[in-house]
């Protein structure tokens, strides 16, 4: 960050300033050099911010409405999509709100792992991302609870389970999390709180998270640092806040699709019938955004090897930074990391389609084979790739390749030169 | 020309899993039986009589096992609905005895139902429905389609369904064969026969006209607001693109700078 | 105009146009986040009451609730009609004659808001200097026909919309 000397115009201005430097963040927000050659996949953390935004407000407003009782709960939602002015509609943004959260996470998550934003030295953006990620998976379960459908109860009932499998502590903890002896009331009250509180947590860790980017500056698709601020970035606004915007007036037309059109189509018709503790459905299965970890935590017939394979697939990725050796960032120059990127792509695909399956025949099969390619590809491929890659000549600047009309390979770096 | 790439298989799978992912619909039976419904679709609608015609076989067939809590009388004279008139409504709810109570000597007492009353439990609790019919409990039908895999068309399936068992099934006294039930059988027996009801506008009342009628019905009662979703839905997305056209146009605008100056 | 006037004026309004449209949106988006806080569907159907009217005796008055709040339905005596209505309007307050807060034909039945107009308390029976109601929280006194006479409180206390649905029925609302 700059000094700006950044002087505001009126006295008033200049007076509260003085005090709290309100304005000039926000001239630094609006001067912030962003690199000019940033293409779509870099407007999805507008569009993340748009969403968490979203989820609070009408969050906020349908806790107004719902109850956070085992025997009201159910009807308090459909009080609020029957008797509550727009109440349909703010329900069911914040439903599909949700997934279009996690829709947008993951294509967020992939760019990075496409274009190595999360090397050196922006681990720290990326570390603090994983926790918003972990955070944003604990408050989509616990709200998926709230309904208090039968995926709600069935569906807390095998997470909490989960915690039983620690050895001599799992039981107790297992109670503490229930507050009784199976999930119930007091389940349901906990969750409903700490559902609130959480994205409030998440927002403070995304301030953090662009406060942490705004150091070293965007990364770019080509991956190479920007020397010359002047010829290879734009002012934040107004080019990168109207591109955003567009962008995420697209994402608002899928959404509101989803919302307007096919509300249900995301979510499970089980969720519709009341909570029964003596009826287990036949398929008991999450939401489709943590399908993949539950085909990870199945792929293993040990509970206690489940819950570890399953945290581990999330822990794995917070030392990706240092198991990723390659010198080259972006995966436009690596021919054979891209390869493999494709291929962990189809792989969490694969595994996100076993998870909905029964755990038997085939789809366990495939589960696992998913999951030991998933492991592999971040402890073996990753070091292994960085190391003996080949990479394509990298461009000198960002602006080089379209003044000189391509990529020469004389003005290549050398590939001991820091990127 | 195309090259092989794993990207291009990517999306060959993405497209292939997307088009079976309706399979995953069908419940223990085979291929629903599928309905043109009219309230289908981003501009569908419900058909008002064949609402009116499917409260009169909730009514008079299914009200005496089936709740349905979550609606009220009132409901039934709102938009996007059956659209009784007033007095109708209120007819239909006076035809109704109601707990209310305590009175002032602390007793309950029953009165002739109001528009804003819940519509009436067959029976007081769970409990008491599942032991008056056979160990099953005839699940309440406020939101029964949202609840089935395949919603409208499962319902309709199931109604249409009944039928001999095959040769190598047996079932037990008062469990009967369903073609489309999830698992095949049912506890209840098929409800619906021809002219079991008569229909206040003369329609032909068979199995099909009537398990239509109250499919829709359900569908209704399941999402009233959906006219008004499907309505909304079509502003808000003509308006998204009106934006999406400007806001592209002014971003050409600014970003057009940018080439200059290089 | 010259030709880079012109492409201002053109870019000006594509962003006016932006700016407008995106702002009527806005508009329409936080209106549901607004509305949904008024009464629900549920509330206004609870709206109206229905009270049997038929075991009050004269002199008596009974209390119901509606919409949360208390409504005292009084019955008076011929006597007590007449006392409400030999008062001079100038002494009142809030000046209203008795004949204008009950219905044609049922003088005897008085149905207000159980509220009292100062700060919303609820105002005791057969308590106070005028033979009608005493607010205890700030000292105001109403009169048999439920009109302020002494104290802080401002106007009478409110008659509802109501009607006789038979002569054993009232319905509120």
């Amino acid at each position: 960050m700059s000094d700006h000397e950044y002087t505001p115009k009126s006295k008033v201005g200049k007076w509260f300033n003085d005090r709290l430097p309100l304005l000039t963040l926000g001239s630094h927000l609006t001067d912030y050099p962003t690199p000019k050659n940033l293409n779509y996949w870099w407007t999805f953390g507008g569009i993340l911010t748009f969403c968490l935004l979203t989820q609070i407000i009408t969050g906020i407003v349908l806790a107004m409405h719902y109850v956070a009782h085992a025997d009201l709960a159910f009807a308090s939602v459909e009080h609020i999509m029957r008797d509550v002015n727009y109440g349909w509609l703010i329900r069911y943004i914040h439903s599909n709100g949700a997934s279009m959260f996690f829709l947008a996470v993951y294509i967020h998550i992939f760019r990075s792992l496409f274009y190595g934003s999360y090397k050196s030295p922006r681990e720290v953006i990326w570390i603090i991302g994983l926790f918003i990620y972990l955070l944003m998976m604990a408050a989509a379960f616990m709200g998926y609870v709230l309904p208090w459908g039968q995926m709600s109860f069935w569906g807390a009932t095998v997470i909490t389970n989960l915690f039983s499998a620690i050895p001599l502590v799992g039981e107790s903890i297992t109670t503490w999390l229930w507050g009784a002896y199976s999930v119930d009331n007091p389940t349901l009250n906990r969750f409903f709180s700490l559902h609130y509180l959480i994205p409030f947590l998440i927002l403070g860790l995304v301030v953090l998270h662009i406060w942490a980017l705004h150091v070293p500056g965007n990364n770019n698709p080509v991956g190479i640092e920007i020397k010359k601020p002047s010829k290879d970035t734009v002012p934040f606004h107004p080019y990168i806040t109207i591109k955003d915007t567009f962008a995420l007036l697209m994402f608002m037309i899928i959404f509101a699709g989803f919302v307007f059109f096919s509300p249900n189509v995301l979510g499970h018709s089980d969720n519709y019938i009341p909570a029964n503790p003596l009826v287990t459905p036949a398929h008991i299965v999450p939401e489709w955004y943590l399908l993949p970890f539950y085909a990870i935590l199945r792929s293993v017939p040990d509970k206690l090897g489940g819950v570890i394979l399953m945290f581990g697939a999330i822990f794995i990725l917070f030392v990706l930074p240092w198991l990723d050796t390659s010198k080259v960032r972006s995966a436009v120059f690596r021919p054979i990391y891209r390869q493999f990127y494709w291929i962990l792509v189809l792989d969490v695909l694969m595994l996100g389609y076993m998870g909905a399956m029964p755990a038997e025949g085939i789809y366990l099969v495939l589960a696992r084979v998913g999951t030991l390619y998933y492991f592999a590809h971040f402890i073996i491929v990753l070091p292994v790739v960085g190391l003996l890659e080949k990479t394509d000549p990298v461009p000198m600047s960002i602006s080089e390749p379209v003044l000189t009309g391509g990529a020469d390979p004389a003005l290549a770096r050398k590939d001991n030169e820091k990127i | 020309m195309k090259r092989f790439n794993l990207k291009n298989l990517l999306i060959v799978f993405i497209i292939f899993f997307g088009s079976i992912s309706n399979s995953f619909s069908a419940g223990g039976g085979g291929e629903l039986l599928k309905v043109d419904w009219s309230f289908k679709g981003i501009t569908g609608k419900f058909d008002r009589a064949s609402l009116q015609r499917g409260f009169q076989v909730y009514k008079e067939v299914c009200a005496s096992c089936h709740s349905m809590q979550y609606l009220s009388y009132r409901n039934l004279g709102e938009p996007g609905g059956p659209e009784f008139s007033e007095q109708e409504v209120k007819a239909i709810a006076a035809s109704i005895e109601i707990e209310d109570g305590p009175d002032e000597q602390g007793e309950m007492f029953t009165r002739p139902g109001r528009p804003a009353d819940k519509f009436k439990n067959p029976y007081p609790n769970v409990k008491a429905s599942i032991a008056a019919n056979g160990g099953a409990y005839p699940p309440d039908m406020s939101v029964l389609v949202k609840a089935r895999p395949g919603g409208s068309n499962y319902i309709y399936s199931v109604l249409m369904g009944y039928e001999d068992p095959p040769a190598d099934i047996t079932l037990d006294d008062g469990v009967y064969y369903n073609k489309y039930m999830i698992g095949n059988k049912i506890k209840m027996a098929s409800p619906l026969s021809d002219d079991i009801v008569e229909y206040s506008d003369g329609t032909q009342a068979t199995v099909d006209q009537m398990a239509k009628d109250v499919t829709t019905f359900l569908s209704w009662a399941a999402e009233p607001e959906l006219e008004e979703r499907h309505r909304t839905g079509v502003k808000v997305i003509i308006y998204l693109i009106l934006l999406t056209t400007l806001v592209y146009l002014s971003m050409k605008k600014i970003w057009s700078r940018v080439d200059s100056e290089v | 105009m010259s030709k880079e006037e012109k492409k201002v004026n053109r870019r000006d309004f594509l962003f006016t146009a932006s700016y407008t449209i995106g702002a009527v949106g806005l508009g329409a988006v936080v209106w549901p986040l607004v509305h949904q806080m008024n009464p629900d569907k549920a509330q206004q159907a609870l709206a109206t009451t229905e009270v049997d009217i038929s075991q009050i005796e004269p002199g008596n008055s009974i209390t119901v609730l509606w919409r949360g709040k208390p409504v005292f339905l009084k019955r008076r005596t011929p006597e007590e009609i007449a006392e409400a209505r030999a008062v001079n309007l100038s002494d009142l307050p809030d000046p209203q004659k008795d004949e204008e807060r009950v219905k044609d034909g049922k003088d005897e039945w008085l149905v207000m808001l159980g509220v009292c107009t100062h700060l919303g308390c609820v105002p005791l029976k057969d308590k106070g200097d005028y033979n009608g109601w005493f607010c205890p929280c700030h000292g105001s006194h109403y009169d048999v026909s439920g009109r302020i006479r002494k104290g802080p409180a401002p106007t009478n206390m409110e008659i509802p919309k109501f009607e006789f649905v038979d002569n054993n029925t009232i319905k509120i609302g």
